[in-house]
């Protein structure tokens, strides 16, 4: 029991925190322009591809440095040549947009490298047990994980608060018009967050690839959980994001671990529950099964009794 | 914005129901007349069996786009879960039909459509409680989180939602009505055409009530919606179930047509065609979206056909219209509406000409994109099965550094060329007008 108490906080700790890595992204990209990027999960996906794709042609370390640059160069692209003009036809027309791009992406990637996983492997550096937790060897690739999203994290908050760009980014966050007018260039403050923001996605892929799929639909099955972060944690809140990411981190990797169903509970106390009708698969269905939309649940009880997400302040 | 194509398309209809009397009950029916008669005539001109599956699919995107309209267009609801109340729709008119086949109940095929707007509302109003609390951004969270929700959850409930391979049915063996037992798409088509007809003039009527109107205003600002004593959230649930009632309505159809529904009918792929038709065809006016979903389904079953990344076009089509053209092809159709109200015949015909001009450098253009994405895909995903590939019925070797010249000059000449004619086409554009408004026609 305490051993899978451990080693699932360690997981949901991590899965946390990569989730933050692009939450994070979406949610400054989000206070800032008004604009919730529909193809952030995507930009998580080129990240991973573009890793696997370099680290064939020149290692793992040169790409972990040079895809999440890449990607976050077309992130920047993206902003100035394509949401820029949308911004006038108002904010449903640039969800829209991102949508429509998600959609393009994700076709992209599968007419270059196919429907099926690509091969992205650990790099031998990092194949081996970090430790042995009571009988389970920690690989050393999930720690790196772990340290590198808190590393990054770490850097992200520092330059926020701590430097002259970090103000002014702050500053274009609430009073845009004011900070034009001390002669800053708003729409370039613009494109560098979404690059950074798409880049620090990117960055998650990268180093999730190994460890998970890299596959065209790793996108499709990220996208609506982060989603489910940022209006959880209450929209353009990056504190509310950093809680709603660790909380799906580890409810869902603790949920994966509960072989329970309500037929077991029941049946412990005594009561057979009903068999047959429709709805019978209910009673049978374990908490392992039902945690892949442990997060919608969430986002529904959320929005019953707190409609403005966890550290939410206003309405959007 | 959205209300400038819908004002000038309704005038003549508001005209109408001010004057009354038999020819203004004339001038309202006549559309509709007309609409109901091409419906029973499309079968004729069109006999193939491939076109009448065609035909039924339409028919039933058009209810579906038009009841996603309800929420975008109408509320400004931007939606990523309709297919939810679609799907749902679907799936209890297929345990009702096999529920009716099972008992021997008196119920003919044609009421099944009612089962599945009743299931669509039901599910709307369950929904929408949870989700129209909010409006904008966060709505539309909501709408794919609930959407995500409900796909999720199709694939645990293998009892109700089928599994992998969904649940089958047999619309033949209902009680028969009239003679007609529902074996031949014919008579499908007919089924689907009529409720078609009557969810489009139930739709339309709606937007025509004080309700529909405090749904636009709703839309425009929700503050002072709120002043003039309307509750915007209470608006938008009532919008949001009835399009969950027209979507349920749609999917009973599909339901009835295919005799299967499996659990991609719930999913973010639904949502996003009809996310897809409706802005695509114009979401600012009742004929945008009709427009949408008659094209978006011609395109998805010519295109599967033709190439295997037919999706890839269908995306880059939906971003060309979100960035160049946001009121979709009606949008297009109706900025041409004050010429033709001026009956300023001649300038309109010289706009067509420059317009044809303009568009033989746009076909080269696009020419070369696809050959430049058929090429790439083919070397990427299909490289074992040979270089050579067919483009327009032309074989091309895509391994040969011809063909990627040819596409790199198609593309370079046809932009080039495409960009020539911008200026040409805006003072085409500019000079029709002054005419038209010479004419002392067009304010």
């Amino acid at each position: 029991m305490l051993e899978l108490v451990t080693i699932s906080t360690l997981n949901g700790v991590l899965y946390g925190m990569l989730l933050f890595l692009m939450a994070s992204g979406l949610t400054l990209i989000f206070s800032m322009m008004g604009v919730l990027n529909f193809a952030h999960a995507s930009f998580y996906m080129l990240g991973a591809f573009f890793g696997f794709q370099i680290s064939q042609i020149v290692g793992f370390w040169p790409a972990f440095f040079i895809a999440p640059v890449l990607v976050g160069g077309i992130g920047a692209l993206v902003e100035r040549y394509g949401l820029r003009h949308v911004h006038r036809h108002g904010p449903v027309a640039e969800l829209l947009f991102t949508f429509g791009l998600a959609f393009v992406i994700e076709e992209v990637v599968q007419m270059i490298w196919g429907k099926a996983p690509v091969d992205y492997r650990v790099p031998a550096l990092l194949d081996f047990s970090a430790f042995t937790a009571f009988s389970t060897n920690y690989p050393a690739y999930k720690m790196f994980e772990l340290l590198t999203a808190i590393a990054i994290f770490a850097v992200l908050l520092a330059v926020l608060t701590r430097t002259r760009v970090g103000l002014i980014i702050q500053a274009s966050l609430t009073h845009s018009h004011m900070v034009a007018m001390l002669g800053h260039n708003v729409p370039r403050v613009f494109m560098l967050v979404f690059g950074v923001g798409t880049g620090l996605a990117a960055v998650a892929g990268v180093i999730a690839g190994p460890a998970l799929v890299t596959q065209s639909n790793m996108a499709g099955l990220l996208g609506p959980i982060l989603f489910v972060i940022v209006v959880v944690g209450g929209l353009g809140s990056l504190a509310g994001a950093f809680l709603a990411s660790l909380l799906i981190g580890l409810v869902q990797t603790f949920a994966v671990s509960i072989n329970l169903s309500v037929a077991d509970v029941l049946g412990g106390i005594g009561v057979a529950p009903p068999a047959g009708g429709p709805l019978f698969d209910l009673w049978n269905v374990t908490v392992a099964q039902i945690a892949p939309i442990i997060p919608y649940l969430l986002l529904v009880l959320i929005l019953i009794f707190r409609p403005t997400g966890l550290m939410g302040t206003r309405e959007h | 914005m959205s209300d400038v194509a819908s004002g000038v398309a309704n005038v003549p209809a508001r005209e109408a129901l001010s004057q009354p009397g038999a020819a203004a009950v004339v001038r309202l029916a006549a559309p509709w007349l007309a609409l109901a008669v091409a419906f029973a005539i499309l079968p004729a001109i069109f006999t193939s069996g491939s076109a009448l599956t065609m035909l039924s699919l339409m028919g039933i995107m058009i209810v579906f786009a038009l009841s996603y309209n309800m929420l975008l267009g109408e509320t400004g609801l931007l939606s990523f879960g309709h297919a939810v109340y679609y799907g749902l729709g679907g799936f209890l008119a297929v345990h009702a039909m096999n529920t009716i086949i099972h008992d021997r109940l008196p119920i003919p095929l044609p009421l099944i459509p009612l089962v599945g707007g009743f299931s669509g509302l039901l599910f709307g109003i369950i929904f929408g409680s949870v989700s129209t609390r909010r409006a904008g951004t966060a709505f539309a969270m909501i709408s794919l989180g609930l959407g995500e929700l409900v796909a999720s959850s199709s694939l645990i409930l293998r009892g109700f939602f089928g599994g992998e391979e969904g649940v089958s049915t047999n619309r033949t063996k209902l009680l028969h009505v009239f003679g007609l037992n529902f074996g031949p798409q014919i008579q499908v088509y007919y089924l689907i055409a009529g409720w078609c007809l009557l969810c489009m003039i139930a739709m339309y009527a709606l937007t025509r009530t004080p309700f529909g109107r405090m749904c636009n205003a709703v839309r425009e600002n929700p503050e002072r919606a709120q002043f003039v004593g309307y509750n915007p959230r209470m608006v938008r649930f009532i919008a949001f179930s009835l399009a969950g009632l027209f979507a349920g309505i749609a999917g009973a159809l599909a339901a009835v047509n295919f005799e299967l529904v499996n659990s991609s009918e719930v999913g973010a792929g639904q949502s996003g065609l009809v996310l897809l038709a409706a802005y695509i065809g114009g979401i600012g006016s009742f004929i945008g979206p009709v427009i949408g979903a008659v094209l978006v389904t011609w395109l998805e079953v010519m295109l599967s056909d033709v190439t295997d990344v037919w999706q890839l076009y269908f995306g880059l089509l939906f971003i060309g219209m979100v960035m160049f053209a946001p009121n979709g092809i009606a949008g297009l159709i109706m900025m041409h509406a004050p010429l033709w109200q001026a009956r300023a015949y001649r300038p309109m015909l010289r706009l067509a000409l420059v317009y044809l001009v303009a568009l033989a450098p746009a076909l080269v253009l696009l020419a070369g994109l696809i050959l430049f994405t058929e090429m790439t895909y083919h070397l990427s995903v299909k490289a074992t099965e040979g270089t050579t590939i067919s483009v327009f019925h032309i074989a091309v070797d895509a391994a040969s550094a011809k063909s990627w010249a040819a596409a790199a000059i198609l593309i370079a000449g046809g932009f080039w060329l495409f960009r020539m004619t911008w200026p040409v086409v805006g003072a085409a554009w500019h000079e029709a007008f002054a005419q038209a408004r010479g004419a002392g026609s067009v304010k």
